[in-house]
């Protein structure tokens, strides 16, 4: 049955080419419009580690107190974004979570042993060695510090498989160094390519840019009075000068994340780091009542707006245009089939039932949102070259196909291609085969 | 031309003309909302810096360590570049206006005020920033030699002893008087500090779409330090017109003779950051561009396609029509008509559409309040859009001969 309907389809679509392939772009170029936009939507709207992100929690203190002159554009709720040292290294001490660690951005010059390679900069990142198992990141080669390397200070380093490509050739290069600005870092680890869109971690610097090269202890790093070279914000205090007083001012530019793995812990934290807070409200260093949160992998993308304005806006437009495209190819079958009401009154006089002549046009529809689909997706990867050479090269990154994506176009064409059909379709079925045959 | 007739004959075909009526409407809020987007991306792309762009060179320099002697190295650096041929001055700072990150702080007036004046960006730069970066004084005078301080990193906190503010923030503070000779205090510091000098324009370091500094795009100022740290500075250089090209090989190689053990990032004129940091902003123009033009094709076709359907299930009455005597032009006349009835409705649904879409970008994106010009103008443009889809399905109708009324039934 469904064989012969279709058949009849690609005969009546056949007899008509002109609005046939009308109706086909106005379906194609609505859905390659709407696919393009939404595959860079959904890179952006993508959970970056799936199976820990109901479990990571990302830590918010509000140091500054409700009378801060510090304008965060558009937080009703009046947090930072991230976490003071004096916070960073009370809550690491704390270690009221399962798994936590604390972590800044920051860089050196690396001089590589071999001396015909010129020194270059790289990017780092200071953090502890919960950092490694909480995000789950593959290792090619070692693994993480230990807990007493934090404790130590000790001159260790995780590098990336890239930085090990260009500096040691790639292999195994555990156990050999390399130099930051002047001082020697022990390798104890190798990361394989680990690369989470959006870097949910750190929001604040390189939202879909690629992380750090080199992971070192966060006490090291401190030690090293390696700076912040992401975001710093002082609240209009900057402190006592010098290091040590950088460290003891309320200037915020530490992320801070913890894993807790059950809806107890999650109550537990939270009651901890109320808690914390009253202390320090006790301890005078607080005026105000505890005010802290802790958000999820999900809640933490919505809230620090990990897909851009301008995305959403390109998305709005792209999908009113599939809606204008769908009401334009509606408009065409209807025409179409009202064209072809004779035949319907002859099938309808001949024994077809409504509902075979009904499902005979849907399928008809069905055919023309396949045809559409697949125009579409050939216009998705134009516009999708389109966009690469349009913009940024972090947004860029963003622009890969999915055979997710291609799914969801083929069944977003078909489907709504078939929705628009109804109603022409139905106007079919009620032509009245005595009319059509009277006016023959 | 009669209403009736046409009105009559629309309503046995509701759906179609409703069709294109939405079409339109959706159409119309779409277009004048882009082509604002559009305008607003444009406008902002253009914004000056105050920078002689064309003919100023940034290059990022970072020392390997941290050499106890950084002041000297840097002054040393400094002098090699400005005796490089095609090189008129030079000075090291800790950021440039479409570089997208620096510093802020908060102006005040007073030691004890609770809420700052004014929000302003921070440069650093001794006597030679603004012959390097090519800027316009315009009232008092620029810093003297024995102003300059070293600065090592941003934890070295102390006041300066003077600072040069831009006309922007100078309007801000001191809306009714002089600002050459007044004191302000600044967040970080929190010492008084003289203004000696007034310079027209230097836009601060970002320019995103209603992001950070966009309520304070004017507002900066320059303090006297000689800036060195721990991460990359940043060399600027003002060169001879036509000059860049060659002073952005020169210059990487003259400092590797100095020394090795640097690292230089990038050395690229200012107008490669402009390009660079606008491209997002003019890819979404050029986006919202084509998905407009393939918009106002598409709702072309739609009616093109409707209107000649129309055209053949009436070939009969057209015939009748033209042998009663109507003549070919009140034939096209009445598709004109027909066409602009639905096209005058949907430009009335979508003026409203447009205007509601834009209130709620402005809730959600923090978009600016569309103005009514817009709307106005997509309206005629998809009006003209009907009439010439619908002209040549009008004129197949004319051409149908008037005996065809005689022949069929």
């Amino acid at each position: 049955m469904f064989n012969y309907y279709l058949g009849l389809a690609l005969r009546s679509l056949k007899r008509n080419m002109v609005l046939t392939a009308l109706m086909i772009a106005a379906v194609g170029v609505g859905i390659g419009a709407s696919m393009t936009t939404l595959t860079v939507f959904r890179a952006m709207d993508n959970d970056p580690i799936p199976q820990m992100s109901r479990q990571l929690f990302a830590v918010q203190i509000d140091n500054w107190g409700p009378d801060s002159k510090s304008i965060v554009p558009g937080d009703a709720e009046r947090f930072q974004d991230q976490i003071s040292y004096i916070d960073a290294v009370g809550l690491m001490n704390a270690k009221a979570a399962h798994r936590q660690a604390a972590m800044y951005k920051t860089g050196a010059a690396l001089t590589p042993a071999n001396p015909d390679m010129v020194p270059f900069q790289v990017q780092i990142r200071a953090t502890y060695t919960d950092f490694f198992s909480m995000f789950q990141t593959p290792f090619m080669a070692g693994s993480s510090w230990s807990a007493d390397d934090d404790k130590n200070h000790t001159d260790v380093a995780v590098i990336t498989q890239k930085l090990n490509d260009k500096v040691f050739g790639g292999g195994n290069s555990v156990g050999k160094s390399i130099n930051l600005d002047g001082h020697e870092f022990r390798i104890v680890g190798v990361l394989r390519r680990w690369d989470p869109t959006p870097q949910f971690y750190d929001l604040n610097n390189d939202k879909y840019g690629e992380g750090a090269e080199v992971y070192m202890p966060f006490t090291r790093a401190i030690d090293g009075q390696l700076a912040s070279w992401g975001n710093n914000n002082c609240n209009g205090d900057v402190g006592q000068p010098g290091w040590e007083g950088h460290l003891q001012s309320e200037c915020v530019w530490i992320q801070f994340w913890a894993e807790l793995p059950t809806a107890e812990d999650v109550a537990a934290y939270r009651a901890f780091l109320n808690n914390y807070a009253a202390d320090q409200q006790r301890s005078g260093r607080f005026h105000w009542p505890a005010h802290t949160k802790i958000r999820d992998v999900r809640e933490w993308l919505v809230y620090q707006k990990a897909v851009t304005a301008e995305v959403r806006i390109l998305v709005l437009v792209s999908f009113s245009f599939l809606l204008v495209c769908l009401l334009n190819a509606m408009g065409l079958m209807l025409a179409k089939i009202m064209g072809r009401a004779g035949d319907i009154g002859v099938r309808r006089a001949l024994g077809a039932s409504r509902r075979a002549i009904f499902g005979q046009c849907l399928i008809e529809a069905g055919v023309v949102g396949l045809a559409g689909g697949l125009l579409g997706l050939a216009l998705t990867g134009l516009g999708l070259i389109g966009l690469r050479s349009l913009l940024s090269e972090e947004v860029s990154r963003l622009t890969h196909f999915s055979p997710a994506d291609i799914a969801i176009a083929i069944v977003l064409a078909v489907l709504a291609t078939t929705l628009a059909g109804l109603y022409p379709t139905w106007r079919a079925a009620q032509v009245q085969p005595a009319w059509q045959l009277k006016a023959q | 031309m009669q209403f009736r007739p046409i009105i009559s004959a629309m309503r046995r075909n509701k759906v179609g003309a409703i069709l294109i009526a939405v079409q339109m409407a959706i159409t119309l809020a779409i277009l004048c909302n882009a082509l604002f987007i559009i305008e607003q991306r444009m406008a902002l792309s253009k914004r000056p810096t105050g920078v002689d762009e064309a003919n100023v060179v940034v290059l990022d320099n970072q020392w390997v360590g941290n050499p106890p002697d950084l002041i000297a190295r840097q002054q040393g650096d400094l002098a090699a570049l400005r005796a490089l041929p095609g090189v008129l001055d030079a000075f090291a700072t800790n950021t440039v206006p479409l570089s997208d990150s620096g510093s802020t702080e908060g102006i005040s007036l007073h030691p004890d005020q609770k809420t700052a004046s004014a929000t302003a960006a921070l440069y650093f730069g001794d006597e030679h920033a603004i012959a390097a970066l090519g800027l316009k004084l315009i009232a008092g005078r620029n810093f003297n030699s024995d102003e300059i301080t070293d600065k090592l990193g941003y934890n070295d906190i102390k006041p300066p002893s003077a600072v040069i503010i831009t006309k922007g923030l100078a309007d801000k503070l001191f809306p009714n008087a002089n600002a050459v000779g007044q004191s302000i205090y600044d967040d970080f510091s929190k010492g008084q500090v003289p203004i000696v000098g007034v310079i027209d324009r230097l836009q601060v370091p970002w320019v995103s779409a209603g992001g950070w500094g966009s309520t304070f795009n004017d507002n900066s100022f320059i303090v006297p330090f000689r800036f060195v740290g721990p991460y990359p500075n940043l060399y600027v250089m003002h060169v001879q017109p036509g000059q860049a090209a060659a002073v952005i090989q020169a210059a990487p190689k003259k400092l590797f003779d100095i020394s090795r053990a640097r690292v230089i990032g990038k050395t690229r004129p200012m107008t490669v950051l402009r390009t660079e940091i606008y491209k997002n902003d003019k890819g979404l123009a050029v986006i919202l561009a084509v998905v407009c033009a393939a918009l106002l094709a598409v709702t072309a076709f739609g009616i093109v396609g409707l209107t000649s359907y129309w055209v053949a299930q009436r070939r009969r009455q057209i015939g009748i029509r033209r042998a009663l005597g109507a003549t070919r032009n009140a034939i096209i006349q009445y598709f004109q008509t027909e066409n602009l009835l639905i096209a005058g409705a949907g430009a009335a649904i979508g003026v409203a559409l447009a205007v509601s879409l834009n209130l709620w970008m402005v809730s959600a994106f923090a978009m600016e309040r569309l103005n009514t010009g817009y709307a106005l103008i997509g309206a005629i443009v998809v009006m003209l859009l009907g009439q010439a889809a619908v002209l040549w399905p009008a004129m197949k109708a004319a051409s149908i001969p008037p005996a065809l009324a005689t022949r069929a039934a």
